[in-house]
């Protein structure tokens, strides 16, 4: 086939058109909105006093053995979550580390799960929908007759949460899936249905969110009411105020998620990364549609490539 | 060591030899003093010239402190009031009453100005110029004052004479208050150690007077006068039932299964993890056989605590004091950059290397189409 350079740089030129014009912003895929009977988690790390109440409730209510990071193997001392650990404490620590919520010289505790994400990059970027996000409840639970193992999940979450088994000859992905086993029947959340002071609490995302932008609101030193294992309608215990960083982890970033934290040091120090309010899913589709739109922009990349295929052996003709 | 003195002594006592240095042993190792302390201790006792004077107080209290120090059994109560300690002055035990027992006061506090030991038994109450209580026609505010100023050492025992204790519960109508408050704010540096305790651990009590007696100074103490060795940890560091608080096992209704089952009693408002005491080590009293009461199936109140004890509702849950975490818990780490820029970075090198390999196998191509023509 003939392709004369004039041609080409014709095709090449009408693709650019395109691809300009899909580029502009009404184009892009909508940002997804909250469930509105989405249920999550509130985890309020000043509340927290790192028992890993929760951690040992995980492991018995999701029945997942223990996960050694020493050589003895005597207990169960993962250092991350993993195929085995879809929840765990986690230290910050600087300096001496002698006072609770303090970045400085000090300690705070942080818990770590699935998010549960408004828009969850996993279920994008699974080929195979064999993430999926709840319809009515927003959890984002795995399906393993439909997962090919490709992994896409784990290197796509910010939050490197989904874990793959790679030890077993028919590995699956694992991760919290908000124990919707327990929720099938009534209950909570074994992370939350254990945690003794109430740092971990569930409920529904709107009443969550409520709760948190509560308590930013109340001053240190203050004695409050905190519902303790769920948002209404459980125990609740007395606390004195300490003072919270001025935000909802979760709320905005990375697009919303239906776990929601509240700290007394910054969030990154606590491994929670800083993620604009796009959704890294809400980009890369917005990318990826436009690149495939009308696959014009795919036909015009091929026919490059046939160019230059065609350029490099003209001489042996 | 004087082993004939031991002997002696040990006849007084009416106990072996043997036992009166196991006594002696078991109060050193109680205060955590190392080996050879319960010797010194025995020697201490054996030698001194004279019984340490001591003279007793009591004002708002139910006497428990008292009630719980007659229940010790090594030694007994009538030992270490007869033999180890002069006992001048004690409103319950006195065998004088009246003006009789006020002159045996006054008379030893002329008679050991400076020397002998006070203890205090209940709160003062300070309201209306302490008038709530009067003893002889004085306040004990008045009586505590003039005494304190003569004494070598203070005890305060249980948790009235602490802090306030129940009758400092709120509202307070008396103005019950512990009397280390009162003698800082009236500007008395008579030394003050607390045992508090509801009431406290007779034990607690008699290795501090042995120690004193034994040193002649007092045992290290807290930031609150509470002698560390007693007072050094919290009930929730040393509970038997805190492996089921770390795994989360815990009781939420009293009689349920978990709480059969032995669990932890936080939820059911357990305030050992608030609360600095040695009940978990050394129980409470001196009953023995487990029973103290998270040993019993109830959840701790604090009596200990000043501000938990009396003041936090009985089943509230405890907040939690925070120590400084081991370096067992994993670390955050830090997490992967997975800035936009980064991505498009790494798009644009995949793009650049697709064309580059394009490239080249065709070059490749066309090289060995070109020899396979020569």
């Amino acid at each position: 086939m003939e392709i004369k350079r004039r041609d080409f740089l014709k095709v090449a030129t009408a693709g650019g058109l395109m691809l300009a014009a899909n580029a502009h912003p009404s184009l892009a895929r909508e940002p997804k909105a909250r469930i509105k009977d989405a249920v999550g988690m509130l985890y309020d790390s000043t509340v927290c006093v790192g028992c890993k109440a929760c951690v040992s409730a995980c492991k018995q209510y999701n029945e997942t053995p223990s996960s050694f990071s020493s050589t003895d193997e005597i207990w169960d001392n993962p250092l991350d979550n993993d195929a085995k650990t879809y929840n765990i404490i986690k230290l910050y620590k600087s300096g001496t580390g002698a006072a609770k919520d303090r970045e400085q010289d000090g300690h705070a505790y942080v818990k770590r799960q699935c998010m549960h994400c408004v828009d969850p990059a996993c279920v994008s970027a699974c080929p195979v929908s064999a993430l999926k996000k709840g319809p009515k409840d927003g959890i984002v639970s795995y399906d393993k007759d439909a997962c090919i193992g490709c992994r896409y999940c784990q290197v796509a979450c910010p939050y490197n949460v989904p874990k793959f088994e790679f030890e077993k000859a028919f590995p699956m992905i694992r991760k919290c899936q908000l124990c919707s086993h327990r929720l099938e029947k009534g209950d909570i959340p074994a992370c939350c249905q254990f945690c003794p002071t109430g740092a971990c609490i569930f409920g529904k995302v709107e009443d969550l969110l409520a709760e948190a932008k509560k308590r930013l609101a109340y001053k240190p030193g203050e004695l409050r009411k905190y519902p303790v294992e769920r948002v209404s309608g459980g125990p609740v215990a007395e606390r004195i105020v300490t003072p919270y960083v001025q935000n909802v982890y979760g709320e905005k970033e990375g697009g919303g998620t239906q776990v929601l934290y509240l700290a007394g040091v910054p969030f990154e120090k606590l491994g929670l990364p800083a993620l604009e309010e796009t959704s890294d899913a809400q980009r890369s589709e917005t990318i990826q549609h436009t690149l495939y739109k009308g696959m014009i922009a795919p036909i015009v990349m091929l026919g490059g490539l046939i160019y230059i295929v065609h350029k490099n052996t003209k001489d042996h003709k | 060591m004087k082993i004939k003195d031991i002997a002696s002594v040990s006849k007084q006592l009416g106990v072996s030899r043997r036992e009166f240095l196991k006594y002696c042993s078991i109060v050193a190792a109680g205060m955590g003093l190392p080996l050879g302390a319960g010797e010194q201790i025995a020697e201490a006792v054996t030698s001194a010239a004279r019984r340490p004077p001591v003279i007793w107080l009591s004002a708002q209290e139910c006497t428990g402190c008292s009630e719980s120090l007659l229940r010790a059994t090594h030694p007994t109560f009538e030992h270490l009031i007869l033999d180890l300690i002069s006992l001048d002055y004690h409103e319950t035990l006195s065998t004088p009453s009246g003006h009789q027992a006020e002159a045996a006061r006054a008379a030893s506090i002329k008679a050991n100005k400076g020397e002998f030991i006070l203890v205090v038994d209940g709160a003062i109450p300070v309201k209306d110029n302490g008038i709530y209580c009067m003893i002889a026609g004085k306040t004990a505010l008045d009586i505590l004052k003039e005494t304190a100023k003569e004494c070598k050492a203070i005890i305060a025992m249980g948790s009235c004479s602490s802090w306030g204790g129940v009758p400092s519960a709120d509202p307070n109508p008396t103005g019950a208050t512990g009397v280390q408050k009162i003698l800082t704010d009236a500007g008395i540096k008579t030394p003050v150690v607390t045992i508090p305790g509801c009431p406290p651990n007779p034990y607690n009590f008699l290795s501090t007077v042995l120690y004193f007696v034994t040193f002649k100074k007092l045992p290290e103490l807290d930031d609150l006068a509470r002698p560390k060795f007693a007072y050094g940890r919290l009930i929730h560091e040393n509970c038997e039932r805190r492996p089921h608080f770390d795994a989360g096992r815990f009781a939420t209704e009293f009689g349920d299964e978990n709480h059969r089952k032995g669990y932890c009693l936080y939820k059911l408002g357990c305030k050992g993890p608030e609360t600095h005491a040695n009940c978990p080590s050394i129980l409470f009293g001196d009953t023995g056989a487990g029973t103290w009461p998270v040993g019993t199936g109830h959840p701790c109140f604090g009596c200990t605590e000043k501000g938990i004890g009396f003041h936090k509702p009985l089943f509230s849950r405890a907040s939690l004091h925070m120590v400084t975490p081991p370096d067992t818990y994993p670390h955050v780490v830090e997490h992967q950059g997975k800035s936009a820029l980064a991505g498009i970075a790494v798009a644009a090198a995949a793009a650049g290397a697709a064309y580059v390999a394009v490239d080249k196998v065709a070059k490749k191509l066309g090289d060995d189409d070109g020899k396979g023509k020569k």
